[in-house]
């Protein structure tokens, strides 16, 4: 049994709850750099102070009481597919996995906080809220963040704030972003000037939307792109701001569809629920889109109450690569994992009546 | 429309990134969206950057190669910084400060931080960090016409270079 695999029994708690505006906010992020003073920044460390570091964060966390029931893992004990696994539950990076030194993760068992150990920088602290909740998320990690710097000091000028590998990520080192499901948006093709409206602040968007039947899962990034020159809070707001905005919109736009293109709408959702019911195989470029279909269907009131928006949230994860190889307990190729997928996807709907 | 990274499927995906103040938009097909993943980032392109920058640049007004700037702390050059984007160590913003901080500017639209600090700091430090948020926001406040404010802070600001001076004279 690998370290992992207690994970797999229950999604993360922000998946499972739900939080302030949960039908159209997903979940909201906090993540703070942070470099330790006296060593070099990743890319000018040797190999010995890769783990020294390494091992200093796997002693300063037992320390942190937020971290009393947590795991401490370091990579290279672990099997490239667990690395897999961690990245698709968000605990670490894409390029965090890639890394072949003393990279780790400190993950609380709750899977609400997380800290990279020699990511970009040498510290990625990051924490999940369910919903709109960036406060929050801000408020536990700043304490987490104020534990560990009592056992140890950070590259820090009062001029340019906490020193990050890229100044991108300098001063307060934070980076809030929320994760938005935008169907209305998209599917009333009113996307593009939303966002072209935003794009003239300072902030980011990412996005992976598609076109009539081959929708992609219409959700959103947003960020602060900024870092320094603004206190913590008044980046967070500035960013709550745009998105409650945002949210306005996809709910004016769901507003429109249920009430001016009902038939419409409800023939796509019902095709997708149908698709999803009875697939063989799926793609997870396929279910995501389809899903995301039913989700906007359960907010919509179109496909009644026996799906929960939060049971979909955690269905999203169930489907991805490394999740549906651990479950099996086995190693599956693409096919097999087509098929698996769609047979996860048919089981769990099995409650819903067409 | 086709898909822009193998340029001959139609594009049914389509990513949107708004990175700095501008947006992009990236058009795929299934099969290279399904390599590309869901996850995609945009690097901060710190060169981009910089040729879009003149009075940073390395090569001075007269055409001449500028001075070699190395961080006598871990020995990044400039030059190595802005083909990868990332710095050696702490001590490259004080050894490139004269090319990074109009970066810094540009960029992040501030070059002094206002945010946490932390809870223990060298005396000399937490002084100079206090002194530097007064004057951040004396500044901010002038510019916001807050006149009433800004005589505040002018204040605060007086009574912390009083208490500067004392040690000093004693
Ligand atoms: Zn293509
Ligand atoms: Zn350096």
């Amino acid at each position: 049994m690998s370290q992992v695999d207690k994970y797999l029994e229950k999604p993360a708690e922000w998946l499972r709850v739900s939080g302030p505006l949960s039908d159209v906010v997903i979940s909201s992020r906090v993540r703070l750099a942070r470099n330790f003073a006296g060593y070099p920044f990743l890319e000018k460390l040797t190999s010995r102070q890769q783990k020294e570091i390494a091992e200093l964060m796997a002693a300063t966390v037992k320390a942190v009481q937020q971290f009393k029931d947590s795991e401490y893992i370091r990579y290279n004990e672990i099997a490239e597919l667990d690395r897999q696994f961690l990245l698709e539950r968000h605990l670490i990076s894409r390029e965090h996995a890639a890394e072949k030194g003393y990279q780790s993760v400190a993950v609380t068992d709750d899977e609400m906080i997380s800290i990279m150990v020699l990511e970009e920088d040498h510290l990625r602290q990051q924490t999940f809220q369910p919903g709109f909740n960036l406060r929050e998320a801000w408020r536990v990690l700043n304490q987490v963040d104020s534990e560990i710097e009592k056992q140890a000091e950070y590259a820090f000028t009062p001029e340019l704030g906490y020193l990050t590998a890229c100044p991108t990520n300098v001063g307060t080192g934070l980076r809030a972003s929320c994760m938005l499901h935008l169907p209305g948006l998209v599917l009333t093709k009113q996307i593009q000037k939303v966002l072209q409206a935003l794009s003239k602040l300072n902030l980011a968007v990412r996005g992976l939307y598609g076109e009539g039947t081959q929708a992609t899962g219409n959700f959103f990034q947003f960020s602060n792109q900024i870092t320094l020159g603004q206190p913590e809070e008044e980046i967070i707001e500035n960013l709550e701001c745009v998105i409650q905005q945002v949210v306005e919109h996809e709910k004016n736009a769901r507003q429109f569809m249920r009430e001016e293109k009902k038939l419409r709408f409800e023939d796509q959702i019902w095709r997708a629920l149908g698709t999803l019911k009875s697939a063989r195989m799926i793609s997870s470029q396929e279910a995501t889109g389809q899903l995301s279909l039913i989700m906007l269907g359960a907010e919509l009131g179109f496909i009644g109450k026996a799906v929960v928006l939060q049971e979909l949230n955690t269905l999203f994860l169930l489907i991805q690569p490394a999740h549906l190889q651990k479950t099996a307990g086995k190693v599956l190729d693409s096919t097999e994992r087509d098929a698996a997928r769609a047979s996860l996807i048919r089981e769990r709907l099995s409650k819903v009546i067409m | 429309m086709v898909c822009n990274v193998c340029g001959t499927n139609p594009a049914t995906i389509h990513l949107t990134e708004i990175i700095n103040a501008q947006m992009m938009e990236i058009h795929l097909c299934e099969a290279c969206a399904e390599e590309k993943g869901t996850e995609f980032k945009t690097h901060f392109n710190v060169a981009e950057l910089l040729a879009g920058l003149g009075e940073v640049s390395m090569t001075k007004p007269s055409g001449r190669k500028a001075e070699v700037l190395v961080c006598p702390d871990c020995s990044l050059s400039y030059e190595e910084f802005t083909k990868n984007g990332r710095l050696g160590c702490p001590a490259c913003y004080e050894a490139f400060s004269r090319y990074l901080i109009p970066l810094i500017r540009r960029v992040q639209r501030a070059a002094q931080h206002l945010g946490k600090k932390p809870g223990r700091m060298p005396v000399e430090t937490e002084a100079r960090h206090e002194m530097k948020v007064l004057q951040e926001k004396l500044k901010k406040c002038v510019q916001k016409e807050a006149f009433e404010e800004a005589a505040s802070v002018r204040d605060q600001i007086k009574i912390i270079q009083e208490k500067n001076k004392k040690p000093k004279k004693r």
